[in-house]
């Protein structure tokens, strides 16, 4: 039986991956959660794109500021060091390449590392975009953090997204709730398995072939 | 020299129907929400907005949209957590939608500000909203080409500011509207503290006050969010 990594192993894991002092962009939903996990002796700054570089931990009560607020409408606060900008230096440096890592949710993930995470491409649907398409094109490392499949049992890693894309070629890494994944020029290659889980139960739920992990 | 104006009503005034116009803020953070309500009882309709999401509830943008007010929307994500004013008026086919990414609008918006007609981006390619546009390589990378984005009006909100214009804003409330302020003919701010000239350190100063035209004092703004959760509606 399925053991697998829940939502805060995967994000432990990811935070495994991000270098001390590292500039760091986090997606809304499980990336969130890579901020609870950094390892012991490091310091990630975190940047979040409606203004805010150096954000802290969750505010208590007494601390929730209105206007203190990151991309996904959540309370923060501000950590030491921290500074506040407009749109346009945010996006400065996003598109600039001054951001080490983002880590973003996805609906797919192909193996040239194309990623589609905006729209569904369903007929009708009202198209929204948000910052998205910004961080695929400019932050260094492009990490997904995602299940393995959908609610249907769909893969999610797959040869080539059918829906539309946020950007082409972009992502390096997968986290899923089965193993650690690499975007490599031959494709897929598997980094690492969660407990419990095997080589052909990976293989099995994605949708393109997986190279075991290089010698 | 003293950009107060004395009225919101005044301050807007000139804002006539058909106009484009820049509303400051991110989400909640930041919305002028005093000058978007005096819009709506001022009635101009036929206008073009450009925010970077279409409001919520039934307060600020989303009751201007509501209210029938807006033809077309220029934003880089029209969706939140309790909107369905927009989303009923985009699927009955009666309001226009824009939609560009976040980054690009920033941009656009900046450029226009600094007289910059047109600029390129990676932002987009490879992707359907880069369809249609014009692109370029630079050292062996694509680039699409995005215009300046100009606006007759900006509806700003700032913490300080001094009777030059000097703005200063607070914390994730900056966001759009230093480079609004920037890019609209005519910048009109709501601020919650007007002070004399030499009371901001010019060492401070986020937005100088040669891109504002008009202030208001409105020492006690309210926040969407607080209208929102009361359950609030505009009118």
């Amino acid at each position: 039986m399925s053991i697998g990594w829940t939502r805060e192993q995967m994000a432990a894991r990811a935070a495994q991956d991000i270098a001390d002092g590292a500039y760091v962009n986090l997606g809304i939903g499980i990336p969130e959660l890579i901020a609870q996990f950094v390892p012991e002796g490091r310091e990630f700054v975190y940047h979040t794109e409606n203004g805010l570089l150096g954000m802290g931990p969750p505010p208590s009560e007494d601390e929730k500021d209105l206007d203190l607020m990151n991309a996904g409408k959540k309370y923060v606060t501000a950590a030491a060091g921290a500074s506040y900008f407009h749109h346009a230096d945010s996006f400065s440096m996003i598109r600039g390449g001054h951001i080490d890592v983002c880590v973003l949710g996805t609906m797919q993930v192909a193996e040239n590392g194309d990623i589609a995470n905006w729209s569904t491409g369903a007929p009708g649907a009202i198209p929204a975009v948000g910052g998205a398409m910004d961080l695929v094109q400019g932050v260094k490392q492009i990490y997904v953090i995602t299940q393995h499949e959908t609610k249907h049992g769909e893969p999610k890693l797959v040869e080539r997204c059918s829906m539309p894309l946020t950007g082409p070629g972009v992502v390096s890494r997968i986290y899923t709730d089965l193993a650690v994944v690499e975007v490599t020029p031959d494709g897929f290659r598997l980094v690492e398995l969660a407990p419990g889980i095997s080589f052909d139960e990976v293989e099995q739920k994605t949708g393109a072939p997986i190279l075991p992990p290089a010698r | 020299m003293d950009k107060q104006v004395s009225s919101i009503p005044e301050a807007i005034a000139d804002i006539s129907d058909g106009a484009t116009v820049m509303i400051g803020g991110f989400g909640a953070s930041g919305s002028p929400i005093e000058l978007i309500h005096a819009l709506i009882d001022q009635g101009t309709r036929d206008l073009t907005v450009i925010n970077n999401n279409t409001g919520n509830g039934e307060v600020g943008l989303a009751a201007l949209i509501g209210n029938g007010q807006v033809r077309k929307m220029i934003c880089s994500f029209p969706k939140s957590s309790q909107s369905k004013v927009f989303p009923e008026l985009y699927s009955a086919g009666k309001i226009e939608l824009e939609l560009v990414p976040q980054g690009t609008l920033a941009e656009r918006i900046r450029a226009a500000g600094a007289g910059i007609p047109a600029f390129y981006t990676p932002t987009t390619v490879g992707t359907v909203l880069a369809e249609g546009k014009e692109s370029r390589e630079f050292d062996g990378r694509r680039y699409v080409m995005e215009p300046w984005l100009q606006a007759d009006f900006a509806l700003i909100k700032s913490e300080v500011a001094d009777r030059h214009g000097n703005l200063l804003y607070n914390k994730t409330a900056r966001n759009f509207s230093p480079i609004m302020a920037m890019a609209a003919t005519t910048t009109i701010v709501q601020s919650k503290r007007l002070v004399a000239p030499g009371e901001i350190n010019p060492e401070h100063v986020v937005t100088p006050g040669i891109f504002v035209d008009r202030i208001v004092e409105v020492a006690q703004p309210v926040h969407e969010d607080t209208l929102i959760g009361q359950g609030r509606a505009y009118p």
